[in-house]
């Protein structure tokens, strides 16, 4: 049984939560992801990193943003519920090694599975800078976790309400001149690593993204997932998450990302139907 | 034409002139074969039920009565499992169909599942003498109809036979993988009295009988009840458990203690045809597309979450079984025009007969002797069009078809808005990538020696990561043969 062990919102929109899951615990490393359902019969199939786990505890680690349907139900489940099935760890870990100097950069959500990657780069010995960006203020997440990484931090918004004003690629490119590091690592929303790869591409600098595209099984089994990479086609699932920036095909990854929006949004409007249905009843 | 009262009204008037009568051989050949009772077309296409409705008392005798209980029973040489073909047809045609259900199941663990798959016409039925007398494989004793049948009865009621377990070995087998291979190495492992435990990546057991063959074809509540009879028998399933990942598949021996591991994980990595545009929004392998709507149950849009593509015009490439599900999928789900393209001509195509005969009886058209160059989009990269090429048969290749030559020139734009890809699998590669030291071939599936054993020690495999895209009954069988050699392993080892 997968238990959620605790739960704790991080922003309007952002969600952690701890899972009981011995097994993914102890095999997962950074990189890695798991793919939830929340009802056997009718529930969708998401994927979201793995941000942190405890192999003693048993535990793993999700953060994510309530997007649609399935993130908003699981946000609606409380500490002591059960998540009906959880894979896992999916996808190839990052390859973690001494590279020197490692720039790292987390837009929005994507600060969540930057953390693991943040943590062992600096455990493998590497220099780490970590930029983190975020729409407004109240979008800041995992700023504490990241200090406590990172020997030098940067955070900054799009509205300037926090931090630098500034989108990440500003930062980026700055530490690109001044600093020039050896790798750099950007997870985000697609626009964001695109324009990540962008800034870095004239400096040669070797960056990896992790790309969210749209999954069902996560095996390798369907082909959902796939984008072209260096002019070939390659599973997210099982070939991913993580890319070389700089050969990714990000526009027909976002349009692709776009295959299901009217039918998803149908069903995330039935949802929040449903859930303001719900709460209707709760008060009466 | 399948009408089931008129089909049965039939069948019981020509039943009553033969009752008791003793036929001769050329008597039983004349009974005109039994057509299938189907759901009428028009219907269909606007559910998801089953299309094939079964036989009838009456149908099941009289099909009985055309086999002509050939002493050398060459039928039984093409059923790759050796079902004891005229013993069990004769008890069908006295009305005794648990006696003959129990014959099928000395040697067939499911065959309510393959009386409805197996392509007969190219097993069993391709032997059988009364198509050969009347020069036509169609019309040979429709062997699967009558198995379909009398495992039905037992499924709508009748008294299940549960197998004999036997008490309690100690010892541990590991399965990967909850489809035909899996299922049926459990159940023969387990009756030896060993504990089993099958691992399943997905959150539903069953394979590709849940995830790839529809409900109008399979229904689901089959598997459910072999799989049930599965637990009953004490088999433990574990579902979210991916082998090589969730834990090593060395592992699984090593830290976990299980004495042997058996591999049936399927063929589940599809092919593309590596052509331009094979990205664009709408292009869609059929396995993908088959799993949103039979394991995500996306058909039903009122409760899944799980959405899947609607479309208007589809091109369906490929001419297997594959590309007939996804081809009549495609139908049921509203969409205007469905185009199946193969490259070559019907008579090459590797679906069943029947499928074909559905898909068509459905709307679905063939573009035969024609394959995709390229797939065009508009400007938000959605697809808008196939360009087509022209073929014709040249000489036979290594396979015994005759190979399809590219007529120069001959392109054209097909307008499409989806694509499915339907051109077969290959063996998924995670577990050869996970695991050090298993052998592999060329294509990525799994070498093994005659007993079923792999490269590595205690570990045996079979089904389709070992012969490639095949059949349900194959992959039976060889759970079936990997399962003996298990047990005669673990049998030499407890000589204590
Ligand atoms: C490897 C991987 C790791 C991920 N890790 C995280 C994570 O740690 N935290 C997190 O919050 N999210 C993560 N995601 C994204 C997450 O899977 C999606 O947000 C989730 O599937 C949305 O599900 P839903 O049912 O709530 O929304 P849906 O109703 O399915 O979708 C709502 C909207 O989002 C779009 N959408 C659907 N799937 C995705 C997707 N995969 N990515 C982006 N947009 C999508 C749809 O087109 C639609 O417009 C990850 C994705 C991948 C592939
Ligand atoms: C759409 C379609 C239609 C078909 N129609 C027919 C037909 O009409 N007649 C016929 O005879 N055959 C048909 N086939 C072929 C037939 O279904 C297969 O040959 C048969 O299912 C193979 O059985 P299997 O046990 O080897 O593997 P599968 O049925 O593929 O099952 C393998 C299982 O293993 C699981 N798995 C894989 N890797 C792992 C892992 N690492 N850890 C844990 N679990 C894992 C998979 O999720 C899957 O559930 C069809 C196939 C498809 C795709
Ligand atoms: S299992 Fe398949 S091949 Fe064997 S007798 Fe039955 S239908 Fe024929
Ligand atoms: S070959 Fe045909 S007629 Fe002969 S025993 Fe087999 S099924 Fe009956
Ligand atoms: S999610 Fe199906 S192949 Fe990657």
């Amino acid at each position: 049984m997968n238990r959620i062990l605790a739960k704790r919102q991080l922003s309007d929109e952002v969600f952690l939560m701890k899972i009981e899951a011995p097994l993914i615990a102890q095999e997962r490393q950074p990189g890695q992801f798991i793919i939830l359902q929340l009802d056997t019969d009718f529930g969708e199939r998401i994927p979201l990193t793995i941000a942190d786990a405890d192999p003693e505890e048993g535990s793993i680690t999700i953060i994510f943003q309530t997007v649609g349907n399935t993130s908003h139900r699981l946000a609606a489940m409380e500490t002591g519920d059960a998540i009906e099935n959880l894979l896992g760890p999916l996808g190839h870990p990052t390859d973690i090694r001494k590279y020197g100097k490692v720039v790292c950069v987390g837009g929005g959500i994507g600060v969540a599975p930057l953390h693991p990657i943040a943590k062992a780069m600096k455990e493998a010995g590497n220099e780490v800078t970590i930029i983190i960006g975020a729409r407004n203020r109240k979008l800041v997440i995992f700023e504490e976790e990241m200090g406590r990484i990172a020997d030098k931090l940067i955070v900054c918004t799009d509205d300037g309400s926090y931090g630098r004003k500034a989108l990440v690629t500003g930062p980026l490119k700055e530490v690109c001149e001044t600093w020039n590091p050896d790798l750099a690592v950007a997870i985000g929303p697609p626009i964001m690593m695109k324009f990540c790869a962008e800034t870095t591409r004239p400096f040669g600098v070797h960056t990896l993204v992790s790309l969210n595209t749209i999954m069902i099984d996560g095996t390798g089994m369907c082909g959902g997932c796939r984008v072209t990479v260096g002019g070939e086609t390659k599973f997210v699932c099982v070939d991913g998450p993580e890319f070389d920036g700089h050969l990714v095909d990000f526009d027909n990854m976002m349009l692709r990302l776009g295959t299901y929006t009217r039918e998803e949004e149908a069903d995330h409007h039935a949802c929040h139907l449903d859930l303001a249905l719900e709460e209707d009843h709760g008060n009466a | 034409m399948h009408d089931l009262k008129h089909l049965d009204a039939e069948a019981k008037k020509l039943m009553m002139e033969l009752e008791g009568k003793t036929l001769k051989p050329r008597e039983r050949a004349a009974i005109p074969p039994q057509e299938m009772p189907a759901q009428d077309a028009q219907k269909r296409i606007g559910n998801m039920n089953e299309v094939a409705r079964g036989y009838t008392e009456a149908q099941v005798r009289l099909e009985s009565m055309r086999c002509l209980q050939c002493k050398n029973a060459p039928c039984i040489k093409g059923c790759p499992v050796e079902i004891d073909i005229p013993r069990f047809i004769k008890h069908a045609e006295d009305g005794k169909f648990a006696e003959s259900l129990a014959v099928i199941k000395e040697s067939s663990l499911l065959p309510a599942i393959c009386g409805r798959v197996c392509p007969q016409e190219t097993q069993c039925q391709e032997f059988c003498t009364v198509g050969k007398m009347l020069k036509d494989v169609n019309k040979a004793v429709s062997i699967g109809r009558i198995e379909r049948y009398v495992a039905d009865v037992e499924l709508h009621g009748g008294n299940p036979i549960m197998p004999e377990v036997a008490s309690p070995t100690g010892k541990r087998v590991a399965i990967v993988g909850s489809g035909p291979a899996g299922i049926t190495a459990a159940a023969d492992i387990r009756k030896a009295g060993h504990e089993v435990t099958i691992f399943e990546a997905f959150h539903k057991p069953g394979g590709v009988m849940v995830y790839g063959i529809p409900e109008f074809r399979l229904p689901k509540a089959i598997v459910e009840y072999e799989i049930n009879n599965l637990k009953q028998m004490g088999v433990e399933i574990k579902t979210n458990f991916l082998v090589g990942r969730t834990r090593k598949l060395r592992d699984l021996i090593d830290k976990d203690g299980y004495n042997a591991v058996f591999i049936g994980s399927g063929a589940g990595l599809p092919k593309f045809m590596h052509i331009e545009g094979e990205n664009l929004i709408g292009v869609l392998s059929a396995n993908e597309y088959l799993t949103r709507s039979n394991l995500m149950k996306a058909y039903n849009r009122e409760h899944a979450h799980t959405p899947i593509f609607v479309s208007r015009v589809v091109g369906v490439l490929g001419g297997g079984n594959v590309a007939m599900d996804a081809a009549r999928t495609a139908v049921r789900l509203g969409a205007e025009k469905v185009y199946v393209v193969y490259r070559r001509t019907e008579k090459e195509m590797p679906a069943r007969v029947e499928e074909v005969a559905h898909a068509k009886e459905e709307g679905v058209e063939f573009l035969l002797l024609q394959s995709p160059k390229r797939i065009l989009g508009n400007e938000k990269q959605q697809v808008r069009a196939m360009e087509v090429l022209s073929y014709k048969l040249g000489e036979p290749d290594d396979s015994g078809r005759r190979r399809p030559i590219a007529i120069e020139g001959s392109e054209r734009e097909l307008p499409v808005d989806t694509v499915i890809v339907s051109i077969g699998n290959d063996s998924n590669p995670l577990l050869e990538k996970t695991t050090e030291g298993l052998a592999t071939n060329k294509w990525g599936n799994i070498i093994i020696n005659d007993d079923c054993s792999t490269s590595i020690d205690r570990i045996y495999a079979g089904g389709d990561i070992v012969l490639g895209a095949a059949t349900v009954i194959l992959a039976m069988g060889q759970g079936r043969k990997a399962a003996a050699s298990i047990n005669a392993l673990l049998a030499s080892e407890s000589g204590d």
